[in-house]
Formats: C-alpha cells, structure tokens, sequence
C-alpha cells in the first residue's frame, strides 16, 4: 500500500517538484551572480508557455520519441519508488536516454546531431559509476532491491562514501549542470546554439522538460537511498543531505566552466575508477 | 538419427560440387537446408519423447576410428599442399605436430573405451542453433552470392564449392556437438578450421590468401593445445571421455582446452583472426560469427566450465575473457566500417561469455548460455542485414547508411532491431548482462566488475551512434534500389521472428532451455531468475515496445507545421544545402564520431594483445610449474 501510494506521489508530484527545484535553482544562481533574477515560480510560466505555443517542428517522429523518453523515465522512477531493482531502474534510464539521443538525431540538423553525439559521450562516462553504486548497495545490503537497502539497519553511506562522492561527481552531468553541460545547456550561451534541443520547440521542448524534472527527482531519490535506514529519521536526514548537494551542484554550476570532451571523460572514468573501484574493492574484501 | 545428422549436409556438400546449373543450385540448396532444418525437429522431438535423458552412445568404433585417423592426415596434407603453394611454414610445423601427438596417443596408448557420443540439452540447444541460424543462412546465401558477383567482377566465381564448404562447415558443427570423445571432437575440430580458413581465401587476393592463413595458424596454435589435452588425459589417467577431464579436474589439460576455446572463440590475443575474415563474403562471416566456428570454442569452455571454478584455468579464462570484452568494445568505437564494427561487437560480446564460464558458477554459466543464444541470434541478422545493405548501397560503411530508414526502410529495420537485441534494455543480452555482473560480484571478482562497469558503456556508446545514424531523416541525393532477394528476406525475417519471439518468451526459455542445461553441467539449478525480476523484464518489453507505439498514435493526433531545421539561418530550402561563407551553396554532410585518436586501434591493439599474452604465459607458466591456487 505504502508502495503505490509513493508511485503516485512520484507520478503526481515529481515533475511539480522537479519544476519548484529549477525555480529555486534560478533564484540562488541569480543571488551568486548578484542578480535579482526570475521568481521561483518562473519555470513554471515557461511550461505554460511552452505548451500555448503553435506546434512546428522539423519531422513527425520527434514528438513520439520525446514522449518515448517521458514515458520510460516515468516508469523507471516508478520502479524506483515502489522499491524494485535498482539494477534494473539504471538499466531504464539508460534506455530512456536512448530515446532522447534517437529524437535529438531524428533529422539531419548539424547542431542536434552534434548535441547527440555528446549526450553519447555524456552516458559512456557517467554509465560505469552508476552501475558500481549499484553494485555497492548490493554489496553493502545484500541486495539489489530498493525495498531491501531502504530497511538496512545502518545507512549505506557508511559503506561507500567513495561512491557517493562520485556520483556527487557525474550527477553534474545527469543534472546537465557546468562543467559537463555539453550536450545542452541550461544557460544561452552554448557554441553549438542548444544542441541536443535545437530542433525542439513548443510542446515538444516542453515535454522534454518535464522529462528532466523527473529525471532530476529520480536521481534524488538515488542519492536519497544512500542514507535511509529503518529508522524515520534518516529518512529527514536524507531530504537535507539532497538540500546540501542541490546547493553544491548549483555551486559548481556557478563557478566552472565547461571543459571539453576529453576532460569530461577522463575525469568521470578517473573518479569512478578511484572513488567507486577504492570502495567496491574495500567493499569486497570486507564482506 | 546422428549419423543422418552429420551425413546429410556432409553428402549435401558433396553434391553441390557437382551441380553447375545456378537456378538448380539455388533450389538444392533450399531443399538442403530445409531437410538440415527437418532432421534436426525429428531428432529433438524423438530425443524428448525419449523422456529427454542424456544419451551415452556407441561405445564400439574401431572402423569410424581408423577413418579418423585417416581424416585427419588428409587433413594434414591438405594444409601441408597449400602453405606449400602460399610459401608458408607455421601452419606445416603446427599441423605436423599436433597430427603427430593425437597419432602417437592413439596408437601407443591403452586408453579405456566409453561412449563416443552424448546427447544433452546443450546438445540439443548447439544443434537448433546450428540447424536453425546456419540453415538460414545458407538460404541467404543463394541470393547474396548473385548480387556479390553482379558486384565484384573481379573475383572468380566458385559458388559450388562456397555451398559445399558451408554445409561440410554445417556437418563438421553437429558432429562437434554430438561428441564426447575428445579424438572425435579433434576430428571435427580441426575440419571447422581448415574449412573456415578455405572460406576466408575464397576471393584469392593477397589479403585473403594473407588472413586466411593468419586464421589457419591461430586455429592450428589452438589445435595443438587440443592435441596435447589428449595425450597427457590419455597418458596420465587412461581415460578420453570430455565428462572425465571435468570430473577428474587436472589443470593441465584444462588449460590446454582453453586454449583451444580462447583461439576458436576469438579472444585475446588471438582475435586478429576473425577480423581478418572480414574479407570473405557476407554469409561466411555471418556463419563464423554466429551458428558456427566462434559457437565452437565457447561451447567446449561452457562444457568445461564446471570444473574451472575457483581455480587458476578459470582465473586466466575470465580474465583474458573481461580484458577481451572491455578492450574490444572500446576498439568498435574507432570503425566505420560496419562489418568490422560486427566483428569487434563479437569478439567483445565472447568475452563476456568466456569470463562468465571461467567463473564456472551456475549463474555465470547461464548468463554464458543465454549470451551465446541471443548472441547467435542477433549476430547472424545483422551480418545478413549488413551484406544486403552493401549489395544494395554499395558501401558498408557505416556513414552511408545515413537515413537508411528513409532510403531501404525495411533493412533498416531489421538492422535495427538487430542492435536493439545486442544491447537495449527488454533484451535478453541485458539480462544477462544482469546476472552476470550480480555473479561476477558474488564471486568476489572486482577486476571483472570494473570491466564489465566500464565495458558496457563503452557497448553502449557504438551501437547508439550507429542506430541514431540508420535512423536519421535524411533526403537521399539519388533513389536507392533495393537489390535484396526474397530469399535474403526470407532468412531476415525469420531472424527477426526469432529474436521478438525470444524476448516475449524469455521466462519460458529460461525454464525450458537454459536451466536444464545448467542443471545437467551442474547436478543441481537454482533458479537464476527469480520472479520479481520476470515482473521487471515485463515491465520492460512493455515499456520498450509499448510506449513507443502507443506514443505514436497520440502524437499523430496532434497538428504540426513542418518547417526546415536549423542551419544558423543560411538554409538553402531543403534539408540538405546551406550557404557557405564565399555565398554559395554547400551541401551537408553529417559525420559520426569515432575518437579514433583515443580508442583507435592503433593504440589499444598492440598492448591488449601483449597484456593478454601476458597473462596466457604467466598462467601456462604458473599451471606446468604446479602452482596450486
């Protein structure tokens, strides 16, 4: 019961949350910047906007991958929050993302297809360490179920420090925040117009939006697993500890600058190698 | 019923030589293939009817023996006749050798008779691949091979004795299967090589002639490792029964049998060869790749896998084979050539095969199984798709099929679905991938972990940009004729039909197949997959077949206006022209990215090959000197 009742909530409230955390996002980078910036209902406004606009685009399968993408985010997140294999939501989301790729590629438009090629690269480097977390709740709990790691007696977080920091690590790039923003950008400024989303408009950016609203509520609730326990009040300290990174990725955001490909490659498979492998390693000469 | 087995395509392969007509040909090769296909459902359905036990079969074979041993010095003078015309001298020294040792065994040595044959349902899994994807191919091959030589005037056409060697090739693969004595399963391993080295050079050019004996030789390297198996089971326990190496478990022959596999199976550093097979025609690639040749050396690892685990052969086994898969997959990243794309995505998807086998745990071994089914599959569609598209663009490069879906869209599709099977999410490559990588952890295998972490994102970054690229609206700048013949169709379709078949009944085959095999290596399954992960891969088809399907009719609803994409505002009306900075028209060109300076395989070659080579010596090194581990 419990189970559906967090479906629903994921299903109803993650993209009205996703949505407040860009608002919110926008207010504190406009602060860093010592703008006054948008209200924190502004992305909101843009949805609304979106939606009203006349329907153009370049081909007529782009708006069936774009919901494609929404679809099976939407299902993995549900897993994820009916407390299924956690393997299993990694798995979905990196087919999920196949469909964003498919529809950014779906017309010969240099800038998209370039955008995709990077969303590529984006995945190879980021796609090791998310699998290792896995890994490392699997070898912490004994399990790969989210309903299982959620009632442990100690958080995992004691377990794998190192894997956290990694995924704090390439989460910049799921969260498309700078320095790994090289597929598309949340700011205008971008060499190759809006890569990934150059072609998309209207109904279809907006969908793609909402897509990444859930993404970003799903990623916290990863990040969130890290340290739930069975008592409650971890689950209190999970939500702040979410507070402390979406501060710090909007930090960084604020801070660096993009780097290029290589840089962007290198270091995640670095960092994975060295936080992620260091911890699994320990991990399994410990169990 | 086994004899007609391996008689019928071996008679079938004689006939062909004597068939000059090509219409006529062309039917004898479907009727062929169609009796290949028929014997093998009533020999499965007699053996299951049979209560589906394992058979032990003919233990008294003294004539077939002596006709062995004769093969296999024709087999001898055969290589020792051509490296003499093509002036080389290893494969002589290699053959001479191992022919020499099997000869010396089998006449010096008193070894205790049993049954020659067995049949099992790997077995029986080995003989529907075989049948089934090989058969296929050979109907596939009737029509490619009329569009090749409509293609390549250059070559010399020998299409009989292409025919010939496929079902000889066919023949070769049952008898391999069906054997439990490891003289016979010699035999047929070394016709599978010396036939699969006679299909490499069938064009006859220098590079053909070149990789064909580059094949030969590694093969051969892998046959004397087979040969010297025998003699030390037959010095050193008296016995030559497959069943007794795993039971009794001595290192030595076991690493020597895994070299064996490692060579067949492609892997590193020995996986120069089936790249080089690239120079064949289409079909044989497709053969080699899926029903047949490469089939051969992960089905004598899985066979021996039980008696690998937790020892040194098993350590070097699924390390050469983790270091195979990660290496080779970042290698595919640097090819536009799409058939050698294919060979790398094959040796590398072997690799995850032989590591899981030389974990030897019931859940790697049926993670290896299931690989190797999807694999055989997939593989086998997308070198037919591939070789249609080449005959029909004139390219296989991967570049060209930009917006093949718009140009030839039934190919497309099938090549499609063929690299969804090897990496996407419902597939059973993926689940595989699954419980491979939750058993590589159970064993407490980091440096597996890492690799298959690392490798499969490096999987997942070449097939993406190949299927973006097929999938890609594109104009094309002339029409393009579709040359594909309905036979090639034919064989396409039922691939698909297969794989979609696959996927919606994975559970079934799972319980069916795949854990009876497990329980026969093994004495005993649990069940790998268990129920909250059959309700995921439900979730998953759904969400992978459904959605976009369901996504289609809801968009179609909706009003849109078509406008041209965005070129920086120098659009030249259509899609495919804009304006340069001189003022004129250019047209546009969209390339895929490849890395080739970082994962080329300039740089990764060389020293994957020296690492793996590394850790065959040091193993072969650490197994004489009696290292116990």
């Amino acid at each position: 019961m419990v189970r559906i009742v967090f479906v629903l909530a994921y299903l109803i409230l993650a993209p009205f949350l996703g949505c407040l955390l860009d608002g919110v996002d926008r207010v504190i980078s406009a602060r860093m910047q010592r703008r006054k910036g948008p209200g924190i209902l502004q992305p909101f406004y843009d949805l609304g906007k979106l939606f009203a606009k006349e329907m153009i685009a370049v081909n007529n399968v782009q708006l069936l991958l774009n919901l494609s993408y929404l679809v099976i985010l939407m299902i993995a997140g549900c897993m994820l929050f009916y407390g299924a294999d956690l393997l299993m939501v990694l798995f979905i989301l990196s087919t999920a993302d196949m469909f964003l790729i498919m529809a950014a590629s779906s017309d010969s438009s240099p800038y998209a297809n370039m955008g995709a090629s990077r969303e590529m690269l984006q995945m190879m480097a980021y796609e090791p360490l998310t699998l290792l977390i896995a890994v490392g709740f699997y070898l912490t709990t004994g399990s790969f179920q989210v309903s299982d790691i959620i009632r442990a007696d100690t958080s995992a977080v004691l377990w794998m420090p190192g894997l956290l920091v990694g995924f704090m690590f390439t989460a910049a790039i799921k969260f498309r925040k700078s320095p790994f923003d090289l597929s598309t950008s949340h700011h205008a400024h971008q060499e190759m117009v809006k890569g990934l989303t150059t072609e998309m408009s209207g109904t279809t950016l907006a969908i793609m939006n909402i897509a990444e609203y859930y993404e970003k509520v799903l990623l916290f609730g990863i990040f969130c697993l890290f340290f739930i326990n069975s008592t409650w009040w971890s689950w209190i300290a999970a939500l702040l500890v979410c507070a402390v990174i979406f501060f710090m990725e909007t930090l960084w955001d604020n801070i660096s600058a993009r780097v290029k490909w290589k840089t962007l490659l290198y270091s995640c498979w670095v960092v994975t190698l060295v936080a992620g492998g260091v911890n699994i390693l320990i991990l399994m000469l410990d169990k | 019923m086994i004899p007609l087995l391996i008689g019928i395509p071996a008679v079938l392969a004689v006939l062909f030589q004597l068939v000059r007509n090509e219409k006529a040909r062309g039917y004898a090769v479907y009727a062929g293939a169609g009796i290949v296909m028929l014997t093998t459902v009533i020999f499965i359905v007699r053996w299951i009817t049979g209560g589906a036990q394992i058979w032990m079969l003919y233990p008294e074979t003294e004539l077939i023996d002596h006709l062995m041993i004769a093969g296999d010095i024709f087999l001898m003078c055969l290589i020792i006749g051509l490296s003499v015309k093509y002036g080389k001298v290893l494969p002589i020294i290699l053959s001479v050798a191992q022919t020499a040792i099997v000869l010396y065994t089998e006449f010096t040595v008193d070894v205790k008779e049993g049954p020659h044959m067995m049949v099992d349902w790997l077995t029986i899994l080995m003989c529907i691949i075989i049948a089934f994807i090989g058969g296929f191919i050979c109907i596939y091959t009737v029509g490619y091979m009329k569009g090749y030589h409509a293609h390549h005037k250059d070559v010399k056409d020998r299409q009989p004795f292409f025919f010939s060697m496929l079902f000889l090739f066919l023949a070769a693969m049952f008898g391999l299967v069906l054997s439990q004595n490891l003289i016979w399963i010699y035999f047929f391993w070394e016709i599978t090589s010396v036939i699969s080295f006679l299909m490499i050079g069938y064009t006859r050019s220098d590079e053909a002639v070149n990789n064909s004996f580059c094949a030969l030789w590694m093969n051969l390297l892998g046959g004397l490792g087979f040969a010297v198996a025998i003699a030390l089971m037959a010095q050193m326990h008296g016995t030559l029964q497959l069943l007794e190496v795993v039971n009794i478990g001595a290192l030595l022959p076991l690493m020597c049998l895994s070299l064996a596999g490692l060579t067949k199976s492609a892997q590193l550093p020995f996986s120069t060869w089936l790249l080089g097979a690239m120079v064949a025609p289409t079909p044989s690639s497709a053969l080699l790749h899926s029903a047949t040749m490469v089939k051969a050396g992960v089905y004598l690892l899985i066979r021996i896998s039980p008696a690998l685990e937790g020892n040194l052969v098993g350590i070097i086994v699924s390390s050469i084979g983790g270091l195979t898969f990660i290496m080779a997959s970042m290698m595919a990243i640097a090819q536009n050539d799409a058939k050698k794309v294919l060979a790398f995505s094959t040796i590398s998807n072997l690799g995850l095969i032989v590591a899981c086998s030389g974990i030897g745990v019931e859940e790697t071994v049926w993670a290896a199984i299931f690989l190797m089914i999807f694999h055989a599959v997939s593989k086998s569609m997308l070198f037919q798709s591939v070789g249609a598209a080449e005959n029909t663009l004139g390219s296989r490069d991967i570049e060209d099929m930009h917006g093949l879906i718009i140009t030839v869209p039934r190919l497309a599709y099938i090549m499609g679905i063929g690299i969804a099977g090897m990496y996407l999410a419902p597939f059973g490559m993926l689940i595989s991938k699954w419980v491979a990588l939750k058993s590589f952890v159970d064993s407490g295998n980091v440096v597996l972990v890492l690799f298959i972490a690392y490798g499969s994102a490096t999987t997942m970054f070449y097939w993406t940009k190949w299927l973006a690229k097929l999938l890609c609206y594109h104009i094309p700048r002339q029409k393009v004729k579709d040359v594909t013949r309905r036979d090639e169709y034919v064989s396409m379709f039922f691939h698909v039909a297969v794989m979609l078949l696959l996927c919606l009944l994975l559970p079934l085959v799972a319980v069916w197949v795949v854990n009876p095999i497990v329980r026969e290596l093994f004495g005993n399954s649990t069940d790998v997959l268990s129920m909250s992960v059959l309700t995921t891969m439900a979730i998953m088809l759904v969400s992978i077949f459904i959605v976009p399907i369901a996504m289609f009719f809801i968009s179609r609803r909706s009003h849109r206006e078509i406008v041209p994409i965005y070129m920086n505002g120098i659009n030249e009306g259509d899609n495919r022209f804009f304006m340069n900075s001189y003022g004129k028209k250019e047209h546009l060109y969209l390339s895929n990215w490849y890395l080739r300076f970082e994962f080329g395989r300039r740089h990764l070659r060389i020293p994957s090959i020296i690492m793996a080579a590394a850790v065959l010596v040091v193993g072969f090194c650490l197994v004489i000197g009696g290292v116990s581990w």
